[in-house]
């Protein structure tokens, strides 16, 4: 488990962190800080719980039956795991992409407002919708048709406004769950781009089974794989250049030249 | 041929008895599609049998000839002249009663004319033959009426008439009609809606989205919900009068409120029985269309920092309400057509005023049909068709309202 990372710069922490779905651990003991503003990606075969993890990052496994953790999740040194934190709270200020693009079955402009509304955003309404539009590379492709309904859009396009979306309620932590696996090439590099630039002021963690996605899109890479007993845990984390050239892990070794999931 | 691929012997059309498989297909097509037609056939069956009985022929004898009190046709008099002929015709006592009424002359035209009809004419229906009947031996009818009602006329008449609508119930089927009982339905209906929806849509919310499907009184409750849906009617009919007719008494007849000229038998009583009677079908059905809802959507709307009631407000809901509202449509077409609960809990089966309230007593349309049919004489055979065709069209314009709701509100959220 080595980590080559700054401390003082970690926006998220977990530790020692195990996840169970009832008796089943479908994860154990996860150590790993993400860098602010830092684009992180979390790789590893199927099955390995890379998306459990990423879950957990933002308490949505709350919602699976019988799901529960061991350890702590850091949050600027707060455990958003502690009784007394509301998980809504915790979603707010760490947003989420979905695998699949899920607009809201209503106007683009609905879309964006209804995130900020709910968590009393109290400005002008148009402004942070175009901004927010803006700075998920929307806005020109759109901003004639706001009052269009998202479903119309393509699927690239679908995924971006859920980015949007996920901005305008001004969270300091954006979790992917494999954002691209959905979209065809040339979107998908649109979204590659669009996460280099909301890099600059937010943090990002991205799940994502593409290899050369993570080799092109991140600073710091986790390798994730199971054990016998089909536990996932993190073999290495470091940065992705290391990662990918130098990985200190035979099993890490294995599974990104090709030989391994 | 030798090039043809289909050729040799692995492909060829017989050998991998391809053409029986065709022609299976082509058997299950034809099977499914009768069906069809068998259920169309039904339908039509139906409708040719009420509409048939909705027109006919029938043998009316006058106690006075319509045609001795005027020289023209008494819908061609001016209101003074029937008001003339009521003057001329009436006992002073049965003159002063109309009047202490509703003073003759400022009564409507229709008003008077119905009054001659009834005081002066005194039309009896005494036989009564359906357009069908008519049409194949219209021959052997006249005779026989001629040979058996000498005094009688026969004349055609349109059952289901605007008149039909209008008038209040009365013991001569020439002069029934609906009013009492339609405005019946409508007021049972509505109580049955108000009270049914919120209960039945909360009941689903609360077991598609909060329960914990793993426990056991969740389960028991699900279980007895799908079981609820196949009760008989008319065991809900015994309950509500047990609960709402006895029990809630003060409550449902409105003496609570200072009304004391009732008992429990009121349309509140009866909308509430309906309501328990459909909730099950609305709550399965809610059930569906709130699972229907794809969980991205609420997940979407979480990773948003949305509260579980603002996304099942602001998201579940909305998709899922076209959905709830064909499951109310389906259940409002079986509450309107119940009639064992209604008889249970006391629908009035002779009732000529108007349903004034809640509290009022009140009979239902099918009731009425249910009533008519098992009178023997030909005629009410004839207004229960008429009766028939108003709870059809009543049924149907209901549900053509819940269907234009529910398209507007698809469109809104697709």
């Amino acid at each position: 488990m080595t980590s080559q990372t700054n401390s003082s710069n970690v926006i998220i922490q977990a530790q020692d962190l195990s996840i169970f779905y009832s008796s089943f651990r479908a994860v154990k003991n996860v150590n790993l800080g993400i860098q602010r503003n830092k684009i992180t990606a979390i790789i590893g075969p199927s099955g390995c719980g890379k998306s459990t993890v990423l879950r957990a990052f933002n308490r949505m496994n709350d919602f699976i039956q019988g799901a529960h953790i061991s350890g702590k999740i850091l949050f600027h040194g707060q455990d958003i795991y502690a009784p007394e934190v509301d998980p809504v709270q915790v979603r707010q200020m760490i947003g989420m992409v979905f695998q699949k693009p899920n607009p809201f079955p209503k106007s683009i402009y609905e879309n964006i407002a209804w995130g900020a509304r709910i968590n009393g955003y109290k400005g002008n309404m148009d402004d942070l919708v175009e901004n927010t539009l803006q700075a998920a590379a929307l806005w020109d492709e759109v901003k004639d048709n706001l009052k269009k309904s998202a479903l119309a859009l393509s699927g690239g396009q679908q995924q971006r406004l859920c980015i949007a979306r996920a901005l305008a309620v001004k969270p300091e932590i954006i979790l992917m769950d494999e954002p691209c696996s959905a979209l065809d090439p040339i979107a998908t590099l649109k979204i590659e781009d669009l996460m280099r630039e909301l890099s600059e002021k937010y943090s990002i963690i991205i799940v994502t089974h593409n290899m050369q996605q993570a080799a092109r899109a991140s600073d710091y890479t986790a390798f994730f794989t199971m054990d016998d007993d089909r536990a996932g845990l993190m073999v290495e984390y470091g940065e992705t250049s290391q990662i990918f050239t130098r990985p200190q892990d035979k099993r890490t070794e294995d599974y990104i030249t090709g030989r391994f999931g | 041929m030798n090039h043809d691929p289909f050729a040799n012997t692995a492909h060829n059309r017989d050998a991998s008895g391809l053409a029986r498989r065709h022609r299976t297909g082509k058997t299950w097509q034809a099977i499914f599609f009768s069906s069809t037609v068998i259920g169309l056939l039904a339908l039509l069956a139906l409708l040719a049998t009420v509409l048939d009985k909705s027109f006919s022929y029938v043998a009316i004898e006058y106690k006075v000839e319509p045609a001795s009190l005027a020289a023209k046709p008494l819908d061609e008099l001016t209101d003074a002249e029937l008001v003339n002929l009521l003057e001329a015709n009436l006992s002073k006592n049965r003159l002063r009663t109309l009047d202490r009424a509703k003073t003759l002359t400022q009564r409507t035209h229709s008003d008077l004319l119905n009054l001659v009809y009834e005081n002066i004419l005194e039309p009896r229906a005494l036989a009564s033959y359906s357009i069908s009947q008519w049409i194949t031996n219209s021959q052997q009818i006249r005779a026989e009426v001629a040979k058996k009602y000498p005094h009688a006329r026969l004349e055609f008449r349109a059952w289901i008439n605007g008149n039909f609508l209008i008038d209040p119930l009365s013991g001569d089927p020439l002069l029934a009609g609906v009013r009492t009982a339609l405005l019946g339905s409508l007021y049972l209906i509505a109580i049955t809606i108000a009270v049914a929806f919120p209960i039945g849509v909360g009941s689903a919310i609360y077991l598609e989205e909060y329960a914990d499907k793993k426990k056991w009184y969740n389960r028991i409750i699900q279980t007895n919900i799908d079981n609820l849906a196949g009760v008989p009617s008319i065991v809900y009919g015994i309950l509500g009068l047990a609960i709402f007719v006895r029990t809630l008494a003060p409550i449902t007849s409105g003496a609570f409120l200072g009304n004391a000229d009732s008992n429990g038998r009121t349309i509140l009583s009866a909308g509430m029985t309906m309501a328990l009677l459909i909730l099950p079908v609305l709550i399965i059905n809610s059930q569906e269309a709130i699972r229907a809802v794809p969980n991205s959507l609420r997940q979407a709307s979480y990773g948003l920092g949305a509260t579980k009631w603002q996304t099942i407000w602001n998201h579940v809901l909305p998709s899922a309400l076209p959905g709830i509202l064909t499951g109310t449509i389906l259940a409002i077409s079986r509450a309107i057509g119940e009639t064992a609960p209604l008889i249970i809990v006391g629908a009035a089966t002779f009732i000529t005023s108007d349903p004034s309230g809640p509290f009022s007593k009140f009979t239902a349309l099918p009731i009425q049909i249910y009533n008519w049919t098992t009178r023997p004489q030909e005629v009410y055979r004839n207004i229960a068709a008429a009766a028939i065709l108003v709870l059809l069209i009543s049924l149907l314009s209901l549900n053509a309202a819940a269907i234009l709701l529910r398209n507007r509100f698809s469109r809104r959220h697709a």
